[in-house]
């Protein structure tokens, strides 16, 4: 017998404080295996957001900094020009990244910041209660949308991947899912390349993981998985943004 | 033919009973243990006839609170 | 060390990289403009990092940052600007890391204007942002005193692991004088054994943090900041008193209020009236007890501010009702004129008002 799956020394011995069946966990255990698996944990520097994963610091098993809202690719560009070798991440929400950190994550972007970004979107604000994201779906409805998400009153939810795509110093932008087993697969390999694509020194990375959240969608977790598959990725289509050459 | 075998362990105090794991096994093992409330309060997930355990490590992939670890034996 | 002539805005660029600052992010704002264009062409000099963000939030939150990864770091701005900051200032204040923020003061409020002003005193000695905590303030009134404190104000950001605050505007800023840069009196510094550097596999993890989520730890953690602060309290006021003992009246002023003040303390002595000076160094800690040095026979105290009177709230607090206050100031930009304090001495020494 050889253990095949055990729990990764990239996390703490902490139990997530997320509900039943929030993919969170599975995030944070992709993540934690990749730092593992790449042999950078005791030079890995993370970063954590405002919102349901603002614990992420008592999770990840390496130097861990607590950021503003929306404010985690500043705090990472600060950390990594002083510690140009070591290995800087950001783990961010959809409200913190796309709504109020949209500056910094774009203009990280724009530096070209030698920084991971792990960008989990599940199309609500979680810790607040299930307020409209900028990520929401059209008529999905959110406590600050009761009627659903009005296109005309609210816009249409915000692509980030496709958006940062267009940006030069953005090395390798990836959308993912982890409603699966075959795709939470993928997600750790598109992981694992962005953090790849910060040791090469080319630039900044994102991999965008689409998210659940049972609590504020009113579904159970396994409901929540399909809600996922039939209605976010008809909109925000899995795959490969940018790579750079090297890392391919 | 080779026939993967494995064995699963659940750390069932860790489990929220989100039954995420008994929709990706293959072979329809995993469980939730309504006989059982653990520390949390949940029914906690289990496998019932380990033997066909393939040892793929699907619901160790999909559990969002790493409950479960996953052995396997290749038998040539 | 000869002296040389220096523009302020650069001899505070000059005197942060003497004290070993490696690191400065900023965003441009007039009037402070010259000192992230110094450090833009001298960091890279001594391999450090200039970098100018997209905004002052961005700016003071990549200074939380570097401070959280143990490096010495500055950001500089100007009033709105600092309004910006007032988040990550909290943040840091609330995880208890070092930095330096230069606030060159213009009028406001809004947009406001570019002249020198003093009506960021509530901002810097209050604390824009949110929660209980301070920032050390320290105002000079000369390019040399801004050289020192400059240098100083590094050290005890590292002493106390707290955000410090050099107050000027735009006079301090663009207005030449010599300087020499001189070592701080030595300190023994605590190592930076806090800071995310990477555990390198030899220690646990290291978390930079202002979050706390239970009550009592909430409490705990901010009586300590408050035990802090006491100490600092105790240790590292500092005024500059003139003429205390037989004053008739006794003016406040600080910064660069305080050099038009002394010349009209100079005209009143002419004229044989005896006036006093406190000027506070330290704007926070405010140097309360300069106060009791004043002698009963004060007819009064009068503050001068580029403002509408903000310190003298301070004042009173620190005169506690035993002498009457009175106020004079200018705003918006606009600087007092030497005979319009001189007749506002006269008043109170008159006894009138």
């Amino acid at each position: 017998m050889a253990k095949v799956f055990e729990r990764t020394k990239g996390l703490t011995d902490k139990p997530f404080h997320y509900c039943p069946g929030c993919t969170h966990g599975i995030i944070h255990r992709l993540v934690a295996e990749v730092l593992e698996e790449l042999d950078v944990l005791g030079k890995a520097i993370g970063v954590a957001p405002v919102g349901c994963s603002v614990f992420a610091y008592d999770y990840f098993n390496c130097d861990m900094h607590e950021a503003a809202h929306g404010r985690a690719p500043a705090v990472a560009t600060g950390i990594k020009r002083v510690h140009p070798d070591s290995v800087v991440f950001t783990y961010q929400g959809d409200g913190d990244l796309a709504s109020i950190g949209t500056a910094e994550i774009i203009h990280a972007a724009h530096r070209g910041e030698k920084i991971t970004t792990i960008f989990v979107n599940n199309a609500i604000y979680g810790m607040t209660g299930g307020q409209m994201a900028p990520t929401t779906l059209v008529g999905q409805k959110a406590t600050t949308a009761p009627y659903g998400r009005d296109e005309k009153h609210a816009g249409r939810p915000l692509k980030v991947a496709e958006m940062l795509a267009t940006i030069h110093g953005a090395k390798f932008v990836e959308r993912v899912s982890v409603h699966n087993p075959a795709n939470i697969r993928k997600a750790k390999k598109a992981i694992k390349k962005a953090f790849e694509v910060q040791l090469a020194g080319e630039g900044f990375g994102i991999v965008e993981v689409l998210s659940t959240c049972p609590t504020n969608w009113g579904l159970t977790p396994v409901e929540a998985l399909k809600w996922l598959e039939e209605n976010m990725i008809p909109y925000y289509p899995l795959g490969n943004f940018r790579t750079p050459e090297e890392v391919k | 033919m080779a026939k993967a075998r494995g064995k699963v362990t659940f750390k069932e105090d860790l489990c929220k009973g989100c039954e995420l794991c008994t929709t990706a096994c293959p072979v329809n093992i995993v469980v939730m243990n309504k006989e059982k409330i653990n520390i949390k309060g949940y029914h906690p997930a289990t496998v019932i006839e380990m033997d066909k355990c393939i040892g793929c490590g699907n619901c160790a992939t999909i559990c969002p609170d790493v409950v479960i670890e996953v052995e396997r034996i290749i038998e040539e | 060390m000869a002296k040389i002539l220096m523009k302020g805005n650069e001899a505070i660029g000059a005197a942060a990289i003497k004290a070993g600052c490696k690191y400065f992010f900023g965003y441009p704002i007039t009037p402070q403009n010259e000192l992230p264009e110094y450090m833009s062409r001298e960091l890279p000099k001594v391999g450090g990092v200039f970098l100018q963000a997209e905004s002052e939030v961005a700016a003071i939150n990549m200074v939380y940052g570097a401070a959280g990864a143990g490096a010495r770091v500055m950001t500089s701005s100007s009033s709105p600007g600092i309004a910006l900051k007032q988040e990550g200032i909290s943040y840091i204040a609330g995880a208890e890391l070092p930095c330096v923020i230069v606030n060159i003061v213009r009028g406001g409020p809004g947009l406001g204007g570019i002249q020198p002003a003093q009506s960021d005193y509530y901002q810097s000695t209050r604390g824009g942002g949110n929660g209980d905590y301070r920032t050390v303030v320290y105002a000079p009134a000369t390019l040399q005193e801004t050289v020192d404190l400059v240098m100083e104000a590094f050290d005890v950001a590292d002493q106390y692991r707290i955000p410090v605050m050099v107050v000027g505007d735009g006079m301090i800023g663009q207005m030449m004088e010599p300087v020499e840069f001189k070592e701080p009196k030595k300190r023994n510094l605590p190592p930076k054994d806090w800071a995310t550097t990477g555990t390198k596999g030899q220690r646990k993890p290291n978390i930079i943090n202002s979050l706390f989520i239970d009550p009592k730890e909430l409490e705990d953690h901010v009586l300590r900041l408050e035990e802090k602060y006491k100490v600092i309290k105790q240790n590292e006021v500092r005024y500059e008193t003139y003429n205390l003992e037989d004053a008739d009246v006794v003016v406040v002023a600080y910064g660069t209020t305080s050099r038009v003040v002394k010349n009209a303390i100079a005209k009143c002595e002419a004229e044989g009236l005896r006036v006093g000076l406190i000027r506070p160094i330290t704007l926070w800690p405010f140097p309360d007890e300069a106060f009791e040095k004043i002698s009963d026979k004060t007819k009064g105290i009068l503050t001068v501010e580029m403002s509408t009177g903000q310190m003298i709230d301070d004042v009173k607090i620190a005169i506690n009702g035993r002498k009457p206050v009175y106020f004079y100031g200018r705003t918006g930009g606009m600087v007092p004129e030497p005979d319009a304090i001189v007749a506002e001495i006269k008043k109170i020494a008159g006894g009138e008002k």
